[in-house]
């Protein structure tokens, strides 16, 4: 039988590495919205722990279904790996049916992470858009863990209703948080929500931040992302400042199938994170 | 003490509005409160204020009888809420309902319509604001109309 962990081809490709999945075992499944849930794994027979900047995703294998590329939502300092994702196609509809003590298939972390060092000394501004703040949570993890380096820290989501915000708990105790600002809007509401209503970017003009001075970090949507960047620039943040994690269909991770291909870039290797600034004329080409 | 014409002076909205037209714009401005749940105005009443919101949060909503109220965006501190006392025939479209206690600065727009008429540079400037604020709301509203956040499962 061939070892999992000691597989190196004759050409040299270190199959093991990078093309390999490692078996994780659930250790618990938590369900964050109708169709959205969150999967705590650990290696099973207590192999090395993944470290992940974060920002980075994996490759996530359901045995016998297929392989998707999901980014790591957790802490990096913590031994237990999580995922959330949208029960939305083929693989994450089953994904969603597994329980604790099933096993998936692990491939990474790949790809580029947050610039989160970067924003050391500066205000630091998040804006994610429904799912979209599942990869971020990592990034405000590793923020606030070192609370002190950074400015300002402003948190700005958006999701369609009430029922679709992720992280409900989270998000009710970093706003008790008098060193974070934390707002949220939906799109659509009941009568009896109170809170704000409208997409995600109204709310850029009115943070707290010194656009002179900010890193921001946006996922969401690729349209909410294109606005969110242009309001950050109309506030005087510099291009340059801006990262977006960009989603396409990622199949090898590495940069060798090309199916995630944008323009001059492999979204796996040379992404998923992007500054605003090297892509921004690529976003609006329809041919790419 | 904070007067009326520098919380106008220095609000966003008024940014570089000369001197004489501030002055005027104060003559046609109080402060106004709402308490929770009331209505600023209805849909269908006549339109003839504008509000500078100082602190609360105020629902536009529009009502549906076999759905209730629907919110179509919220507004708060530093928000312009109003225009449609500006465009004939001065009715309001929508409800605005304060979500919680709100403090306004409430700007006379008979008064303000009277002086934009007999000054149209006024005119001229009010409206470059206006048209500003809505070409924003609409932008905001257009992408709430995508439904940008995908399909359910």
């Amino acid at each position: 039988m061939v070892s999992d962990l000691d597989l190196t081809v004759k050409s040299g490709v270190d199959v093991g590495g990078s093309m390999l999945p490692h078996p994780y075992v659930i250790k618990q499944v938590r369900k964050e919205t109708d169709d959205t849930f969150t999967l705590m794994l650990e290696q099973r027979s207590g192999g090395p722990k993944l470290t992940f900047a974060p920002g980075q995703f994996n490759m996530v294998y359901v045995f016998g279904i297929g392989e998707i590329p999901i980014s790591i939502s957790g802490d990096s300092a913590s031994s237990v790996l999580v995922h959330t994702t949208r029960a939305v196609g083929t693989v994450t509809r089953v994904m969603a049916r597994l329980r604790r003590g099933d096993m998936l298939g692990i491939r990474g972390p790949f790809g580029t992470p947050w610039p989160v060092q970067e924003g050391r000394g500066r205000d630091v501004v998040i804006i994610a858009g429904g799912i979209g703040l599942a990869p971020l949570r990592s990034a405000l993890y590793e923020v606030l863990s070192q609370r002190d380096a950074f400015g300002k820290v402003v948190l700005l989501y958006g999701t369609r209703t009430p029922s679709d915000i992720l992280f409900r708990e989270e998000l009710e105790q970093w706003r008790a948080r008098f060193d974070l600002e934390v707002h949220v809007t939906v799109d659509r509401a009941q009568p009896d929500w109170r809170g704000n209503v409208g997409v995600v970017t109204t709310l850029i003009h009115k943070s707290p931040f010194d656009p002179q001075k900010t890193t921001s970090m946006i996922c969401g949507p690729e349209i909410m992302m294109r606005f969110a960047a242009q309001e950050l620039q109309k506030r005087g943040v510099d291009p340059d400042s801006i990262y977006l994690s960009l989603e396409r269909n990622m199949k090898c991770g590495t940069g060798l199938c090309g199916h995630c291909q944008f323009g001059p870039y492999f979204v796996c290797k040379d992404g998923p994170v992007f500054r605003y600034s090297r892509i921004k004329d690529l976003l609006v080409k329809r041919e790419i | 003490m904070e007067t009326l014409e520098r919380i106008l002076a220095e609000h966003p909205f008024f940014k570089d509005l000369s001197e004489p037209y501030l002055q005027l714009v104060t003559g046609c401005a109080s402060n106004v409160r709402f308490d929770q749940d009331s209505f600023i105005f209805r849909e269908g009443e006549e339109a003839n204020q504008f509000y500078l919101l100082r602190q609360g949060r105020v629902a536009l909503q529009v009502f549906a009888p076999d759905r209730g109220p629907i919110t179509v965006e919220t507004l708060e501190e530093g928000d312009i809420l109003g225009w449609s006392w500006l465009i004939p025939p001065y009715n309001w479209h929508f409800d605005a309902r304060a979500l919680e206690l709100t403090r306004a600065i409430a700007l006379d727009g008979q008064c303000l319509r009277r002086k934009c008429e007999q000054d149209h540079n006024l005119g001229y400037e009010l409206l470059k604001r206006f048209a500003h604020i809505m070409e924003q709301r609409l932008s905001s509203t257009r992408l709430q109309i995508v439904d940008m956040y995908g399909v359910r499962s």
